[in-house]
């Protein structure tokens, strides 16, 4: 469809469509919205590798490709080597990678293939300082295999693996902080973003295509069939973790910390916002909450402290 | 320009790095483990000084990601190159299926090393063969030159043919021994084995692909059949191609088995590797002495050399399969594909399988006359003592 010049210059961002209609997600899938801004961010020269996940299925089956750019389906574990090679190969023969002009390597990996079991490559792509972009889409499971835990389960959590009932048995390990990790190896440029604020998150994209070396982006992606959510909620939901400080939107560029919070003035909201229309922390307790809520507070003030004194 | 060979004298790892360096590679990723460092430190040392342009080199964080680096810059359209052993292999496995499947040539040389517990750095064949369904073509060297042509020609071959391509030597007996060898002057090379012309690559901006995406069952199998027909079609590539060899620098590799005085030999002693370099050379000492034997050198192992194992079978009363390997609950590994190769064939010579040197246990000459005494006397009676034979076994 065209989009007339008046409406085009009013949009904050791009029209251009990259992500084509008829890709294979689910009904409010958080991943595909996300997809589409990288899309729409970096245009069709870029390169992806995408890992065993969702998105393998979202893409399409062969010969098909929702994706206007080139795509290589790799192992689970291995997106962060896999863009290490493709950008060596690129400067090898010469391209420009990464800047205004040049190509975009782009690591798609969900949360599982981040904060489990491709976390070595990861480290090895962030140590070594390749030109690429890896995006980490956090669905929090491992949604591809049927909604089991991974390390980016939140405490409570309902999977199938940390099924709850008479036992209570639930995910009891707080959310294993990927961003912190990735900035412990001090890379030039790291952010959280959320399909919920997409002019923040094409915004940050930018930026890691401007900046030289690696770039990380943990993107909060709800995910209304493993979080047993109405599928019409998922914006919502995305917003509603910003607004309780639960997955707060911050930047991490050279050693500096910045919060790119909607409002940064108010006080959070309480946990119980987010929790609700999710089928997968109904077997929270009160107790359970409680314990969540004080993680996510201290969480949100040591970032606070971390902007204050490395803003 | 006329081929004068510059002659040098360096272990087998060095004539792989030296292999690469003239090959061109693009992008080298790779992980150290004992006995292969020292190709990728050679390589690393040429860059350093300014003796390679135009390499990416990648130290990865392991063999797993050396495999997937290699992976997205072959499918970027690059040579690409690694060299691993052992544990390093097996780490890699997943990985190499994921070449295969991709139709990526990515080379690579696997130094021959025993599979751990208990710890060994030796040689031992194991490791290479267990990869052997997984989609790679492999060269097997005997010496320090045949690991520099097998480089320089699985480039060639798999560039060919769409498949990746393992040369593989052996630990220490090779990897840090010396020896003279010929290289080949880069013009020459350069002739031999021109830039890739990748069948995809992830930089057509206009035509993008999705490669590697789902495949249900009504596509699976048909790109399973290209696979194997790909490696079908290696056996003429092969053959093409070690005769160009042959005529451009005088070492003929157009046959997949290289036949050693078998002509009017009885039986011949088979196997693969550097472990056939002794065997020449008791050979030699066994016509001597009288026995009317030879040698057969399978060197390459994936695609299996069927047909020049039935016209060798024809011929002879008996082979003897050295396999410095085993797989459990079974056989030799050579040993086994050879036997399957031939039952449906009229050939039936009888076949004996000796399981030598596994984890570097030294195997001499004096061991291959022993095995000839065994061969003559159950050829004379007509049937196999045992059928595997642990030759070595301390009994
Ligand atoms: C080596 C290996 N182990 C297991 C799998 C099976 N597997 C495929 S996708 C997946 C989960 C992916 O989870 P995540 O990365 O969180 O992405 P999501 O499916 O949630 O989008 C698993 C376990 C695999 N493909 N490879
Ligand atoms: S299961 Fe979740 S992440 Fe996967 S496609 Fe469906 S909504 Fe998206």
């Amino acid at each position: 469809m065209e989009i007339p010049e008046n409406v085009k210059k009013r949009l904050s961002i791009p029209a251009e469509e990259h992500f084509y209609a008829g890709h294979t997600a689910c009904q409010g899938c958080g991943a595909s919205l996300g997809l589409r801004y990288v899309l729409k961010a970096y245009g069709k020269k870029t390169i992806f590798a995408i890992p065993a996940c969702c998105s393998t299925i979202i893409a399409g089956p062969w010969p098909y490709s929702a994706l206007n750019a080139n795509l290589f389906h790799t192992a689970f574990e291995t997106t962060g080597a896999v863009i290490g090679g493709i950008e060596a190969a690129l400067k090898a023969k010469g391209y420009k990678v990464k800047g205004e002009d040049g190509i975009m390597v782009v690591g798609w990996a969900g949360d599982g293939g981040t904060a489990d079991i491709g976390l070595q490559a990861l480290s090895g792509f962030l140590e070594r300082g390749h030109d690429a972009v890896y995006i980490m889409y956090d669905n929090e499971a491992y949604m591809n295999t049927g909604i089991q835990r991974s390390g980016s389960t939140p405490y409570g959590a309902w999977t199938t693996n940390t099924p709850g009932g008479k036992k209570h048995f639930l995910e009891k390990r707080h959310k294993k902080k990927v961003i912190d990790i990735v900035i412990a190896h001090e890379i030039p440029y790291a952010a959280t973003a959320s399909v919920a604020y997409p002019e923040d998150f094409i915004r940050k994209l930018k930026k890691a295509q401007k900046i030289p070396g690696p770039s990380f982006i943990q993107l909060f992606a709800p995910c209304p069939t493993g979080w047993r959510s109405p599928t019409d909620k998922s914006i919502e939901l995305a917003r509603l973790a910003v607004q309780t400080a639960y997955f707060p939107l911050f930047e991490y560029e050279n050693g500096k910390y910045k919060i790119n919070m909607p409002s940064t003035k108010k006080e959070p909201k309480p946990i119980e916002e987010f929790l609700k229309y999710q089928g997968r922390f109904k077997y929270m307790t009160k107790e359970d909450i409680e314990i969540l809520q004080q993680w996510v507070l201290h969480e949100w003030e040591k970032l606070k402290k971390l902007a204050e004194v490395f803003g | 320009m006329e081929y004068k060979p510059i002659r040098k004298v360096v272990s087998g790892n060095y004539a792989a790095a030296y292999a690469v360096k003239h090959a061109r590679v693009e992008v080298v990723a790779a992980y150290p483990i004992t006995p292969q460092t020292s190709i990728i430190e050679k390589i690393a040392e040429f860059l350093a000084n300014g003796e390679i342009e135009g390499l990416e080199y990648v130290p990865v964080e392991s063999e797993h990601s050396a495999m997937a680096a290699c992976i997205g810059a072959s499918a970027t359209g690059a040579r690409a190159f690694t060299a691993t052993s052992a544990q390093g292999l097996a780490l890699m496995h997943e990985m190499l299926h994921w070449a295969a499947g991709a139709r990526l040539p990515i080379v690579m040389v696997d130094v021959n090393r025993a599979m751990a517990p208990p710890w060994s750095v030796w040689d031992d064949q194991t490791d290479s063969l267990a990869q052997r369904d997984t989609g790679w073509l492999q060269f097997y060297a005997e010496n320090n030159q045949e690991v520099y042509d097998g480089v320089l020609m699985a480039f060639k071959i798999a560039e060919t043919v769409n498949l990746p391509a393992m040369v593989v030597e052996s630990a220490f007996i090779l990897s840090h021994t010396y020896d003279v060898v010929e290289m080949i002057p880069q013009e020459l090379v350069d002739e031999f084995l021109p830039p890739r012309k990748p069948l995809y690559t992830l930089t057509d901006f206009d035509n993008p692909v999705a490669v590697g995406a789902l495949g249900g069952p009504n596509d699976y199998y048909e790109f399973r059949y290209k696979i194997a027909k790909a490696m079908e079609d290696a056996k003429k590539v092969i053959h093409e191609v070690g005769k160009e060899f042959g005529e451009r620098f005088g070492r003929d590799y157009s046959q997949m088995i290289e036949l050693y005085r078998t002509d009017d030999a009885d039986f011949v002693f088979m196997g693969m590797g550097s472990l056939m370099g002794t065997v020449k050379q008791a050979v030699d000492v066994l016509r001597d002495e009288g026995y009317k034997v030879g040698a057969a050198k399978v060197r390459w192992f994936r695609p299996f050399p069927k047909e020049e194992l039935y016209e060798l079978a024809k011929s002879v009363e008996g082979i003897a399969v050295l396999d410095r390997n085993f797989s459990f609950g079974q056989e030799g590994i050579l040993f086994n594909e050879a036997k399957g190769a031939l039952y449906n064939t009229n050939a039936k010579p009888l076949m004996k399988n000796y399981i030598v040197g596994l984890g570097g246990r030294d195997f001499t000459v004096s061991d291959v006359r022993k095995i000839a005494e065994n061969m003559k006397a159950i050829i004379e009676k007509g049937e196999l003592d045992v059928e595997v034979d642990w030759y070595h076994l301390k009994r």
